[in-house]
Order: C-alpha cells, then sequence, then structure tokens
C-alpha cells in the first residue's frame, strides 16, 4: 500500500525505472495508451502479453472494452469495425495468428485505419515450432503496414507508445506492426524506463477521425468496391502515404527524444562512420552483433553495425547513405525466402545500394531461425567472410545459414 | 410507428434505387423492408456478395445508412467491432449515449459456410447486433456455385447435372437451428413475400437485448432459374410447400409464425424453378419422392418443436 502511494506522488514527474520483460513492458504501454477497444486471440509468445493486459481490465486499471475473439481473423475483423467506428484500438500476435490475418492486413492498410499492434514475433509451421523469427513480420512486409523493429524491451515499450502517433498522424493514417523478438524479448527480463502516465497521455493526445461508421448525421460508406479506373489510383495514395511515414516516423522519434531523452531515428549506426565492413540487421540480435564489433575493433578490423529500426517504409536513402563507401556488407536476415537470391533485407539492402550508385560487395546471411541462438562469435564469422570477399577472394554461396554452414 | 403501408410508404427509403443488383433480384426487396421497419439509426455490415458489390460501386453508394464492407466471411465479427466501439465510447463519455442498432447482411456462403465461425464467435460474445442472411441458396456474386444452404438435387455450377451425377447431392444445412443452438434470444426465418411478418420479425430482433438471427429466403432469378417477376410468389411457393417454413425462436420458444391452410406437394416447387428441371426427368422420379420424405420430416419436426398442437 505504502509502495504504490509513494510510486503515485512521483509518477507525475519523473520515470519509473523497473524491471520488466518486453511482453510485460508493452502490456504496460497498452495500458498507459489506454485504447477504447482491443481485440486479440492467444498465441506463444505473445500470451503473457495479453494475459498481463487482461489482468489490467479485470482490475479497471484502464478504460479498453476487451474483445476476447474466437480467432486473430477476428480480431483483426474487431478492430478494423471499431476503428471505422472511431475508436482507437490495438491488438497483439505472433507467427501463425498474424498468418492467419493477412487477408485483413491488406483491408486494414486500404482502408487507411490507424489500426496499432504489437508482434511478439515467432516462426510459421511446418515444422511447428513457437519460438522467435521474423517469418511473420516478413510475410506481412508488403501488406501496406508500417514496421518497426525493437532491439530490447525499452525500444519495443518506447516503439509501442510512438506507434499511435506514427498511424494517426493525418499525412499518415496507416496501421502500425510494432515487432519484438520472441522470447529473447518477450520472455527476457530487462532494466527499462517506464514513463508517467501522464506524460505517455499527453504524448498520444486524443483521437478525432475526420470520418466515422458512428457520425450517424454523416452516414459514411467504408471499403467500396473499386473497378479498374480507381483501384490503382487509391493503391497510389497509399504507396504515398506510406512514403510521408518515413518523415513522421524520425519526427515522432525526434519528439520522443525531446520528452524522454531516448530519441529514435529510421536507423542506428554502430561504429559504422569509419568503417569498411558492414552488417545490417534488425531486432535484438543488434546485442551479440555489437559485442562482435567491438572485438573485432580492438583487433584493427574496420568493422560497423547498421540496425533498422524501421523496415516499412523501407528508409532507403538513409541505409544507402549510411553504408556508402563501404567495402561490404552483409544483411542478416531472420527469416528465409525460399528460392530467391538472399533474405528479405539484403534484397532491400541491394536495392538501396544500387539505386543510390553504391556496389559494395554483398553477402546474405540468414540466422535464428526458430529461436536458433545467434552469439557474437557467429557474427564474428561475418565479419571474416566479409574480409574475404572485400579481398575479391571467391564468391560464397549467395544464401548463407549462420552457424549452419 | 405502426406497420402500415400507408406509414411506411412515407417512410425515406434507406437504400437509393439505382443500385446495380439485377433486375428481380430479391435481395433489395429484403433490404429496404428491414431498414423501413427499424425506428432507431442503423449501422450496417455487410459481407462481400451480390448486395455489397451491387450497392457500393466507387464512387457511388447506394447507402444513406452508415456502411462498411470488409470482407467476405467477417461481417459478425466486423459488426461486433462496430458495436464494441460505441459501447467503449458511450461508457467513456465520448459519445453522446443515444440507441443505435447493428446490423450485419451476408449470403448464404458467407452465413452457412466461410463465415461460420465468426458469425458464431459473436453470437457467442453476446454483441448487441442482428444479423440478416439473404439466403439465395448458393453463391450467386460468383457465378451460382453451391453453397452448404443450397438444396439436394439443385443444380448449380459446381453441382451441375451430368451423366452421372443429378446436381447436388447433399441436404442443406439446418443453419437456423444452429443459430438457435447458440441460446441467443432471438432466431427466425423469413421471406419478403410475407413483408408484415418479415418486419415484425425485424422489430423483435433489433428490440432484444443481445444478438439476434434472422434468415431470410431471396430468390435468385440468374440462379434459380425462374423469370424476373416471379421471386416474391417463389418465395410464398416455399412457404406453401413447407421447404421454407416460417417460424421464431424466441428466447428458447419455438414457434410457427404461418401454418400453410394446405400443404402444397414438393413437385409445385420442383417445377417452378429451371434448377430443379433435371428432376422431372423419369429416371429421378425417386429423387423427387426422397426430397417430399425429407420435407415432410423436416416440417413434423419442426410441429414437434413448436409443440403446436391446435390450430395456430
Ligand atoms: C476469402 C474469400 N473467398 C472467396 C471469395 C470469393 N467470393 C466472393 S462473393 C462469393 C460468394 C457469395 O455468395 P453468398 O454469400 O451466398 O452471397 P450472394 O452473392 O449469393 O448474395 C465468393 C465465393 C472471397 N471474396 N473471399
Amino acid at each position: 500500500m505504502t509502495q504504490t502511494r509513494v510510486m503515485k506522488d512521483t509518477l507525475a514527474t519523473s520515470p519509473r525505472v523497473v524491471a520488466l520483460n518486453g511482453a510485460s513492458l508493452v502490456a504496460e504501454a497498452i495500458r498507459q495508451t489506454d485504447p477504447d477497444v482491443v481485440a486479440a486471440y492467444p498465441i506463444t509468445p505473445q500470451t503473457i502479453l495479453m494475459e498481463a493486459f487482461s489482468q489490467m481490465v479485470a482490475d479497471g486499471r484502464v478504460r479498453t472494452e476487451l474483445v476476447t475473439v474466437e480467432s486473430e481473423h477476428a480480431a483483426m475483423s474487431v478492430l478494423i469495425g471499431a476503428c471505422a467506428a472511431g475508436a482507437r484500438v490495438q491488438s497483439a500476435t505472433s507467427g501463425a495468428g498474424l498468418a492467419f490475418m493477412w487477408e485483413l492486413l491488406w483491408c486494414a492498410s486500404g482502408m487507411r485505419l490507424p489500426i496499432v499492434m504489437h508482434l511478439v514475433s515467432r516462426s510459421l509451421s511446418a515444422p511447428l515450432n513457437i519460438l522467435g523469427d521474423h517469418s511473420d513480420v516478413m510475410g506481412a512486409r508488403d501488406t501496406g503496414w508500417v514496421q518497426l523493429f525493437a532491439e530490447d524491451g525499452q525500444e519495443a515499450y518506447d516503439n509501442a507508445l510512438q506507434a499511435v502517433r506514427i498511424a494517426e498522424h493525418p499525412e499518415v493514417l496507416l496501421p502500425v506492426m510494432s515487432a519484438q523478438d520472441g522470447f529473447s524479448i518477450s520472455h527476457s527480463v530487462e532494466r527499462a524506463e517506464v514513463l508517467p502516465d501522464e506524460l505517455v497521455r499527453s504524448f498520444i493526445g486524443t483521437y478525432a477521425p475526420a470520418h466515422s461508421l458512428l457520425d450517424i448525421e454523416r452516414p459514411a460508406t467504408f471499403g467500396a468496391n473499386d473497378d479498374r479506373q480507381f483501384f490503382a489510383l487509391h493503391k497510389r495514395q497509399q504507396y504515398e502515404a506510406m512514403e510521408r511515414a518515413l518523415g513522421v516516423v524520425s519526427a515522432v522519434g525526434q519528439e520522443y527524444g525531446d520528452l524522454t531523452g531516448r530519441s529514435y531515428g529510421l536507423l542506428e549506426a554502430y561504429r559504422l562512420k569509419d568503417a569498411e565492413l558492414a552488417v545490417v540487421l534488425m531486432g535484438s540480435a543488434a546485442g551479440a552483433a555489437r559485442a562482435a564489433v567491438d572485438k573485432l575493433r580492438a583487433a584493427r578490423v574496420p568493422a560497423g553495425l547498421l540496425k533498422l529500426r524501421l523496415y516499412r517504409p523501407f528508409p532507403a536513402a538513409a541505409v544507402a547513405q549510411a553504408l556508402a563507401g563501404k567495402r561490404a556488407v552483409a544483411a542478416l536476415d531472420r527469416s528465409a525466402i525460399f528460392g530467391a537470391q538472399g533474405g528479405a533485407l539484403f534484397l532491400d539492402v541491394c536495392s538501396a545500394l544500387a539505386t543510390h550508385g553504391a556496389a559494395p560487395r554483398m553477402l546474405s546471411y540468414v540466422y535464428g531461425l526458430g529461436g536458433r541462438d545467434t552469439v557474437p562469435s557467429h557474427v564474428e564469422q561475418v565479419f571474416r567472410d566479409l574480409e574475404a570477399v572485400a579481398r575479391e577472394e571467391p564468391a560464397l554461396p549467395a544464401q548463407r545459414f549462420l552457424g549452419l554452414d | 410507428m405502426p406497420l402500415n403501408l400507408r406509414e411506411l410508404s412515407a417512410k425515406e427509403d434507406l437504400l437509393a434505387p439505382g443500385h446495380r443488383l439485377c433486375a428481380g433480384c430479391t435481395e433489395s426487396i429484403v433490404v429496404r423492408q428491414v431498414l423501413l421497419a427499424i425506428q432507431e439509426p442503423v449501422v450496417v455490415a455487410c459481407a462481400t456478395g451480390c448486395l455489397e458489390i451491387g450497392t457500393s460501386p466507387f464512387p457511388f453508394t447506394s447507402w444513406r445508412v452508415p456502411w462498411i464492407h470488409v470482407a467476405f466471411e467477417n461481417a459478425a465479427a466486423v459488426i461486433s467491432g462496430v458495436e464494441t466501439a460505441q459501447r467503449s465510447l458511450v461508457r467513456q463519455g465520448k459519445l453522446p449515449d443515444r440507441p443505435v442498432r447493428f446490423l450485419a447482411f451476408g449470403g448464404d456462403g458467407a452465413t452457412y459456410d466461410i463465415g461460420l465461425q465468426w458469425l458464431s464467435g459473436a453470437l457467442e460474445r453476446g454483441h448487441h447486433f442482428t444479423y440478416i442472411c439473404l439466403n439465395n441458396e448458393a453463391y450467386m456474386n460468383t457465378g451460382i456455385q453451391r453453397s452448404s444452404a443450397t438444396p439436394r438435387g439443385g443444380w448449380t455450377t459446381t453441382s451441375p447435372v451430368g451423366k452421372v451425377i443429378p446436381g447436388k447431392r447433399e441436404p442443406r444445412k439446418d443453419i437456423t437451428a444452429i443459430m438457435a443452438a447458440h441460446n441467443i434470444p432471438y432466431v427466425a426465418q423469413a421471406t419478403p413475400h410475407g413483408w408484415k411478418d418479415l418486419m415484425t420479425k425485424v422489430r423483435k430482433a433489433v428490440a432484444v437485448d443481445g444478438p439476434s438471427f434472422i434468415n431470410v429466403l431471396s430468390p435468385c432469378t440468374r440462379g434459380w432459374r425462374h423469370e424476373l417477376d416471379e421471386g416474391i410468389e417463389l418465395s410464398k411457393l416455399a412457404v406453401d410447400t413447407c421447404i421454407w417454413p416460417l417460424f421464431e425462436v424466441e428466447s428458447g420458444v419455438w414457434k410457427l409464425s404461418h401454418r400453410p391452410s394446405r400443404k402444397k406437394p414438393i413437385l409445385e416447387w420442383i417445377k417452378s424453378q429451371g434448377r430443379f428441371s433435371h428432376l422431372l426427368r423419369p429416371e429421378n422420379q425417386h429423387l423427387v419422392e426422397e426430397l417430399q420424405v425429407e420435407v415432410d420430416h423436416d416440417w413434423e419436426k419442426l410441429l414437434r418443436r413448436c409443440d403446436a398442437g391446435g390450430p395456430l
């Protein structure tokens, strides 16, 4: 009792330092943003997130209507209906749950609904595997959702709050998927700072959509059908909104930094400026990569790291600029594209570099599938391969599997 | 407002003329009756299908009420989201508290087949909405494919009449009973010819505190192969042959809405539509007899359920 009172007194002014796992931190972010409607369906590793949030609902700590649907497809259906009705809405899912929603991910973005979804990423069957990788997120990379990646629980929490602002920005009006790696982030307890509720409330502001199904006096039709004359025009508008999201993600990340001291851009470079060899990746493996870079730098290997925070829209210009002049670059994907010349991130990095006139030697690695550990020595191996190709040694196979080759 | 033609004809039609449904389609007739019956503001969710395609070709809309379409299978889940938003926003004081009725329309494909899970889930959760199945007994929008509402023996493009198979081989799914088994406050069957019956049922359905379901037989000139002006007559014939009885289930109590003064033989139903024409061939005589047995059996079962011993 005393403890909670003390906490309440300090809440308004300073952040709370907590030791929580990524799932609980995002549950806390959902509580603080207090959505009007949340709909979700259980799937590992998302379960602990929704269990924590359900308890918050049961304890009356939010004003949210929680809809415990019969499937993820229904969760997204409920959110689309509720969002079109003017409600602020969120969900959370993983792996097969996101795959089951796939049809509706396109509906949500095509209808320009600012839905926020927290993803605790997981592999896709078969074989069945409940552990973390990015197959689910990458399966949704072309669905028109803004996609944010987190390196740890703190970033997952910070992204969750910023997602609301990005989605609802009038220049954007697109759904946002905020991903954290299953288990390695969601179930790992870390030190993190949680903002005061009041600060979150003022940061996200109130939601006032221009059109709503519940605006009875001004009846509007949502989800009309387009013939060949209009469909492509609407899709181009959607593409342009996605491009505008680049600037909005930066601006919101900056504003968030001014409030909290933790600024966010589109990407994060680590010892990259004077590096000749670079690794590009997203998510929790950045920690292992940083350790590898430090070790190699100590041995005078010119290694550097580029961690992407925003994957869709792809920050091509920023990536090309960060990698300009590098001799060799490896992209590390935590999912595979069967039959392609590399993973999704690899292909995006290649096209960014090619269209911006840079031509380093490129290598593609798939790592961490189905929860497989990625440790600093794996990333060191990548840098040694980069050294070799930078010396024009014989080309390596187009697609390498980190730790398996 | 009383349900009489003078009052109703003075009310604004909430489905505008100029939509693109086929000439002779009964779906628009049903929708107009439904919207005329309801006295409160409504919000509509529509499944993919004839009604949706025919009424929302961008940049036009036939809907003078707030309307949403998302996909084929999920209209019940979508409207449950709209209803939840209303409840949440009103409870928080973000919206004024006033009665709004939430409707979902789906074809038999959307209802009996692909959308059954979403519908069942929304009923179980107890959202306050009314689901109306526009049952034309096949997937008409995509070109008359069979659904689990297609009657046994019926021709469709995916249950065609061939040298060895005489149309659809399986009987219809009894979706109305499945809906009633959810123990929701109101379930009914109706047809467009019985407009007063249909509209009374709609008023009851939207008034209950919880989900409700009405299955409306909606003759389709293209799929059933009948003349453009026969849809309403056919919906009456369906009731008179007892292939589509009118009944309601109010708080679990089954009640017959209409008992035909003379139960017409199923042969009259079969003769009235081209989709059954092959059943009139001598070699298919036994199928007609089997269908009659099926209809009689279902009718007796319904009567037992309604416990309709005395005159109705
Ligand atoms: C997931 C999915 N599968 C299939 C379709 C194709 N489809 C659109 S409408 C339709 C049939 C609609 O039939 P029904 O629900 O009976 O309504 P009707 O058009 O007959 O009124 C089908 C199969 C679709 N849109 N979405």
